[in-house]
């Protein structure tokens, strides 16, 4: 193929890729758009076959590839989601570097000058670091939220004095590659061992609640990455499907920012979260809180009008959601409006709740966004609070509040509020919950599963 | 035009022009599929498959090559698990979308 017509092939990959986002806007148009993203891909690598020999290698590399992602996303449960895709950025990244250390090395086979011009050894850094990073930064990630590594987070004096001082060696290494005559690898591979270093101490500061902003910025990540090697290569498609998802990634992490009221900027200084906090004390007075049984709770639900459940993340990790789905049921035959209010962050990952009530088949028009249905909770006679904490703690709306300003379910309006937890312990956020002891709030104890499953067996009798 | 454009101005231009499309079809995505959103901009994000089939490319193999491959490998993985998990989820949502209208 001719030059020309591999760029207008290219081009019209690229718009496929934007038109598979485009259908995400709305869940009737989303298979059209996923299967988009799929015909740009296969456009994308049959063009790039007709330019490479070693086709042997290449497709024996695809299949092996084929096969091992086709497998993991058969097998994944849907609560592992958040781990997947920061497995997943850290292909992208490790992909990236492999692809940079490449082009070093032979800058001919990807139709660069046998001498890197300075343009290109800039953009080769520039995928070679944000690459790395996204790689390790990904792994710590997985890693605290597959349970392996503690989420708590990693706090040490000087932390942040260390992580300035390494970024600046990097960049005096990758100037020193930038203005050597030669190809200069000590510098190259001393700017990319430090890169690596750099994702690890960015990620461990940051704690198990702030994930979901980290897993949308390592999204991020990925995109950009995507889009400096494309620069690097001189290629306008990468550039462009690098860049959808840089700015998607944005914007995700712009969102659970806002959702839960935190700059950005103090997110990724971290140290947010850590486990025993000193604010759990509270005011040391002892307040006294109303608990019942699940039966009771049934009796309460069963006889009301209007009922709003709100999924936190103890709800995935009871595995609880068809026993939520039996509830809404039956909850639904008694002739109760059901409907479920989402929270942005519920969950580990932006929109993972959703996906967990939509695997549990309720349908997606009883499952509301926190917009949508905050005005409601006033009319509202029971609010069920299944394993969420603190997206409903009225201290958001308190002055001084370590979470003042962050919009919150408004769970305490509604008349009567049931809040099924483990034990009286404290949130992500190590903050005392005002709703608990509230007259109308009735505490139920006990693994959210079971109690679900009693109050179904309750509600039927 | 005044003597020729260097390429990385028109790349530029590029990137910057598909970053505000990025943005503006990005806050157009329903909440509720932010899930399979990061799933298919993952997928998507591995066209870098692109690049590394071009370090696998040379018929001549060195060193390189076989780090292109590798990247293949790993690149292909995200295409496959990226596109085909996006699609296990919004199959869910479809069942939903029947069950609802019945």
């Amino acid at each position: 193929m001719s030059a020309d017509l591999i760029a207008l092939a290219y081009l019209v990959a690229a718009v496929f890729f934007i038109l598979a986002l485009k259908g995400l806007s709305s869940p009737l148009s989303a298979r059209r758009g996923n299967l988009f993203g799929m015909v740009g891909m296969t456009i994308a690598v049959g063009t790039t076959l007709t330019i490479t020999q070693n086709w042997t290698l290449i497709l024996g590399c695809i299949a092996i590839g084929a096969i091992i992602g086709s497998i993991v996303a058969q097998r994944v449960q849907m609560t592992a989601m958040p781990e997947l895709v920061a497995f997943m950025h850290s292909l992208v990244g490790l992909a990236a570097v492999f692809i940079a250390i490449a082009a070093v090395n032979n800058p001919v086979s990807f139709g660069l000058p046998e001498m890197l011009p300075a343009g290109s050894k800039l953009e080769l850094f520039l995928g070679t670091f944000i690459g790395a990073m996204t790689w390790s930064g990904s792994v710590i990630a997985f890693l605290k939220l597959s349970g392996r590594m503690s989420g708590a987070p990693v706090v040490f004096t000087g932390q942040h004095m260390i992580n300035l001082t390494l970024a600046l060696v990097m960049i005096g290494f990758g100037l020193w590659f930038f203005f050597s005559e030669m190809t200069n690898w000590s510098a190259f591979i001393v700017m990319t061992t430090i890169a690596f270093l750099l994702g690890f101490l960015i990620i461990i500061p940051i704690g198990g609640a702030d994930m979901p902003v980290v897993i949308s910025m390592l999204n991020s990540y990925s995109g950009w990455a995507a889009a400096g090697i494309g620069f690097s290569l001189g290629n306008p498609m990468l550039i462009i499907a690098g860049s959808l998802v840089g700015s998607s990634g944005a914007i995700l992490s712009y969102i659970m920012c806002k959702a839960m009221n935190r700059p950005f900027l103090s997110v990724i200084l971290g140290g947010f979260g850590s486990e025993g906090s000193s604010q759990a004390a509270g005011d040391g007075t002892q307040k006294t809180y109303r608990s019942g049984s699940a039966e009771d709770a049934a009796f309460l639900m069963s006889n009301a009008d209007s009922v709003i459940i709100v999924p936190g993340y103890g709800l995935a990790v009871a595995r609880a959601q068809h026993a939520v789905n039996e509830l809404a049921e039956v909850l639904h035959e008694k002739g109760a409006n059901v409907r479920f209010a989402i929270h942005p962050v519920a969950g580990r990952m932006p929109g993972h709740m959703n996906v967990l009530l939509a695997e549990a088949e309720i349908p997606y028009e009883q499952v509301l966004e926190m917009e949508e249905i905050n005005s409601d909770f006033s009319n509202t006679d029971v609010v069920l609070v299944l394993g969420a904490n603190d997206v409903v703690n009225p201290a958001a709306n308190v002055p001084g509040s370590p979470i003042y300003g962050m919009p919150i379910l408004e769970a305490h309006k509604a008349r009567t509020v049931i809040v099924v937890k483990r034990s009286m312990a404290a949130g992500y956020a190590g903050l005392d919950n005002d709703l608990f002891y509230m007259d109308k709030t009735m505490m139920v104890f006990g693994d959210a599963k079971k109690v679900v499953e009693d109050m179904v067996k309750a509600v039927n009798t | 035009m005044i003597g020729e454009i260097d390429p990385t101005i028109i790349h530029l231009t590029v990137f910057v022009l598909a970053v505000f499309v990025g943005y503006h079809v990005v806050w157009n995505v329903t909440p509720a599929l932010h899930t399979p959103l990061m799933s298919v901009t993952n997928a998507i994000s591995s066209i870098i498959l692109v690049g590394a089939m071009l370090a696998a490319g040379p018929a001549e193999t060195d060193w390189g090559v076989w780090l292109g491959g590798a990247a293949v490998v790993l690149a292909s993985i995200n295409v496959f698990g990226g596109f085909l998990v996006t699609q296990r989820m919004l199959e869910m949502f479809r069942k939903k979308d029947k069950k609802g209208s019945a």
